[in-house]
C-alpha cells in the first residue's frame, strides 16, 4: 500500500525531516542571482518530487498507449494506471463512487463545465448565483458569462476586513431564488478557509446546488466530498505537487448523469451513427478526446507523497512557518497584513503604503525570493479591499525557517532602497 | 543636442561605474523618483499602458520635427526605466526615433525588464514610443 506513512520523511522525534524531504524536490538546490532560491509561491503552483517527475518518465519509457480501446499490453497499462489515478483521487476526497471523479485540464476547466452543462439546463432568468466576495476569477467569470446567456443573477457573500465571510448573511443573500451557490474553499490571496459546509447545508436548505472550487484547499485540508454534501468540487493536480494540465472535478452521481455532456468527440461516445449518438457512462460522458494520460497516471505519485507524509502533519508544519513569516512581517515599518482571519492556510498577503508590489518583487527576485505580486486574478476583491494589488508568500512543506528569514532580510534591503 | 546612440552610449558607460546589481537599481529608483512625470491632464485612460502589476503613461508632441515625450508608473523601478527611456528617445527627430535600436537596455543588463510577463515592459514601451514617431512622421509627408 503506496498510503502509508515514510517514515524516511522524519526525524526520530516524529518531526518532519525538512531536509530529507528536500532532497525529493531537486529544483530547490539552485541558485537565483547568485542567492539560494527560496520559493514562496507555492499556491501559484507547487513544485514536484522526483517520484511525480519519475512516475512521468516512466509512464512514457514503459507504458505509453491510448487508453481505454486498445487489446493489447501497452493499451491495458496505461488504462491500468489512468484508472488507479482516479480510485486515488475517489479515497483522497472519499467520494463515494469512482465515476463520481472526472478528470479535467484543471479547476478552471471543472467550473466551466459545471457552468455550460448543469447551468445551461438549470437556470432561467430571474434565478439567481451566490458567489463569495473572495473568488478567483475562474469562480467568477464562467457564472459571469452564464449569467449573461441566462439573465440569471449574481450575488455575492460579503467578508470582513479580516477576510472572514459573514455567516450572518448566509440567510439574507442565499433565498429560495438561488439556483447555485459556488465558493472557493480556502482564498488564494487571504489564505482564509471558509465555513464551506455550513454554506452548503444554507444552499440546500433553499434547494440549491453547491460547488466548492478547492483549488487552494487540496493541499493542505483534508477534503471530505461526502460530509461536506458538495454536489460539485473541483480542484488542480499541479497545487497538490502533481504535473501541470490536470484537474479533477467531482459531481454527485445523479447530478452528473442527469447533466448534458461537455465535448463531444471519442471517448465520450457509446453508439454513433450518421444521424445521432448516445452517450457514454460516467466517468466517460465527460471525457471527450484523448485525454492528458500521462499526467493523470503521474498524478497519482503525487496523492501518494502528500499521504506519506499526511496533511494532519503537513498542516501543522506549514502554520508553525506561517506563525514565524507572520511574527517577523509585522515588525517592518509600514506593513500591512492582508488576510487575517482566524482560521486561515499559510498564505500571507500583504501591501506597503509607498512601496508598489511590482518594486518588491523586482528586488526580492534579485535576493533570490520568489512572490507572487498583483490583484491575483481576484479583481473584485481588490477593489472591496481598495487596493490595485498584493504582495502575496505562500508556503509549503519543504520551506524553512531559514528560508524565512532570507525573505525577510530581502524585503529589509528593498525598503533600504526604496525609501 | 546629442544622437540616440550617443545618449545610449553615455548611459552604458554611466552604469559601467556599478560593481553591484542594487547600486544600479538605486540609480533606478533615484531617477524614477526625480522623474517629473506627465501633467494630470494626459493621466487619462488612452495614454495607459496596461500591465498586469503596474500602471505606465505615455503622451507625447511634436514640434518641427522633434517629438517629446512625457511618461510615468506608479511603480518606481518602472517609473525610472520609463526615465531612461525619455533621455534616449525625448527631443529627438521622428525619423531617428522610429529606426532607432535600443542596444543599452541589454548592455546595463536591464534586458529582464523587456517584456517578461508583463504587457508594460519595457518593449511595448519603446513600441508605444515608435509608433507616436511614426504616426508624426506620415503627418509629416
Amino acid at each position: 500500500m503506496t498510503n502509508a506513512i515514510n517514515t524516511d520523511l522524519f526525524n526520530l522525534d516524529g518531526t518532519l525531516n525538512i531536509e530529507r524531504i528536500r532532497e525529493d524536490f531537486p529544483i530547490l538546490y539552485q541558485e537565483v542571482n547568485g542567492k539560494p532560491l527560496v520559493y514562496f509561491d507555492n499556491a501559484a503552483t507547487t513544485q514536484k518530487p522526483l517520484q511525480v517527475v519519475e512516475a512521468l518518465t516512466a509512464y512514457y519509457l514503459n507504458d505509453n498507449a491510448n487508453i481505454h480501446r486498445g487489446i493489447h499490453t501497452l493499451a491495458e497499462r496505461a488504462t491500468a494506471g489512468f484508472e488507479a489515478t482516479r480510485d486515488a483521487v475517489k479515497t483522497f476526497i472519499n467520494a463515494n463512487e469512482r465515476e463520481e471523479i472526472i478528470f479535467t485540464r484543471g479547476t478552471t476547466e471543472g467550473i466551466n463545465l459545471v457552468a455550460a452543462t448543469w447551468g445551461a439546463t438549470n437556470l432561467k432568468e430571474g434565478d439567481e448565483i451566490v458567489l463569495s466576495a473572495m473568488e478567483h476569477h475562474s469562480n467568477m467569470v464562467p457564472w459571469h458569462m452564464l449569467a449573461q446567456r441566462t439573465k440569471a443573477v449574481v450575488k455575492i457573500l460579503p467578508m470582513n476586513d479580516a477576510g472572514e465571510l459573514l455567516t450572518e448573511a448566509f440567510d439574507t443573500i442565499i433565498t429560495p431564488k438561488t439556483k447555485l451557490v459556488s465558493c472557493v474553499h480556502v482564498s488564494n490571496t487571504l489564505g482564509s478557509i471558509n465555513p464551506v459546509k455550513e454554506l452548503i447545508a444554507k444552499a440546500h436548505a433553499v434547494g440549491a446546488v453547491a460547488m466548492i472550487d478547492g483549488a487552494q484547499a487540496v493541499s493542505h485540508l483534508d477534503i471530505d466530498v461526502q460530509d461536506l454534501n458538495a454536489d460539485f468540487y473541483a480542484f488542480s493536480a499541479h497545487k497538490l505537487y502533481g504535473p501541470t494540465g490536470v484537474g479533477v472535478l467531482y459531481g454527485k452521481r445523479a447530478l452528473l448523469e442527469a447533466m448534458p455532456p461537455y465535448q463531444g468527440g471519442g471517448e465520450m461516445i457509446s453508439d454513433v451513427s450518421y444521424e445521432s449518438c448516445t452517450y457514454n457512462e460516467l466517468p466517460y460522458k465527460f471525457e471527450a478526446g484523448t485525454p492528458n494520460i500521462a499526467d493523470v497516471v503521474a498524478f497519482k505519485a503525487a496523492i501518494d507523497y502528500v499521504h506519506s507524509i499526511g496533511k494532519p502533519t503537513i498542516r501543522a508544519y506549514e502554520h508553525e512557518l506561517l506563525d514565524y513569516a507572520v511574527s517577523k512581517l509585522k515588525d517592518i515599518e509600514g506593513i500591512r497584513l492582508i488576510g487575517t482571519a482566524k482560521n486561515k492556510v499559510s498564505v500571507q498577503s500583504f501591501v506597503f503604503s509607498d512601496i508598489h508590489h511590482q518594486d518588491l518583487a523586482i528586488i526580492l527576485d534579485k535576493e533570490g525570493v520568489a512572490i507572487r505580486t498583483g490583484h491575483h486574478c481576484t479583481q473584485p476583491l481588490m477593489g472591496r479591499l481598495g487596493l490595485t494589488g498584493t504582495s502575496r508568500a505562500s508556503f509549503a512543506f519543504y520551506n524553512t525557517k531559514e528560508e524565512i528569514d532570507q525573505f525577510i532580510a530581502a524585503i529589509y534591503k528593498a525598503i533600504k532602497l526604496f525609501r | 543636442m546629442a544622437t540616440i546612440n550617443e545618449i545610449q552610449d553615455q548611459i552604458i558607460d554611466d552604469f559601467n561605474l556599478f560593481d553591484e546589481w542594487d547600486e544600479k537599481y538605486a540609480y533606478i529608483i533615484d531617477l524614477g523618483k526625480k522623474l517629473q512625470g506627465i501633467d494630470p491632464k494626459y493621466k487619462i485612460e488612452e495614454n495607459i499602458i496596461k500591465g498586469c502589476q503596474s500602471l505606465v503613461w505615455m503622451t507625447s508632441n511634436y514640434q518641427d520635427g522633434i517629438v517629446h515625450y512625457q511618461g510615468e508608473s506608479d511603480a518606481i523601478i518602472v517609473k525610472g526605466l520609463v526615465a531612461l527611456l525619455l533621455k534616449v528617445l525625448s527631443d529627438q527627430p521622428a525619423e531617428d526615433i522610429a529606426k532607432s535600436d535600443m542596444y543599452f537596455i541589454d548592455k546595463i543588463g536591464m534586458q529582464q525588464h523587456l517584456s517578461m510577463t508583463r504587457s508594460n515592459g519595457l518593449a511595448s514601451m519603446v513600441k508605444q514610443m515608435k509608433m507616436h514617431a511614426l504616426a508624426y512622421q506620415s503627418t509629416q509627408a
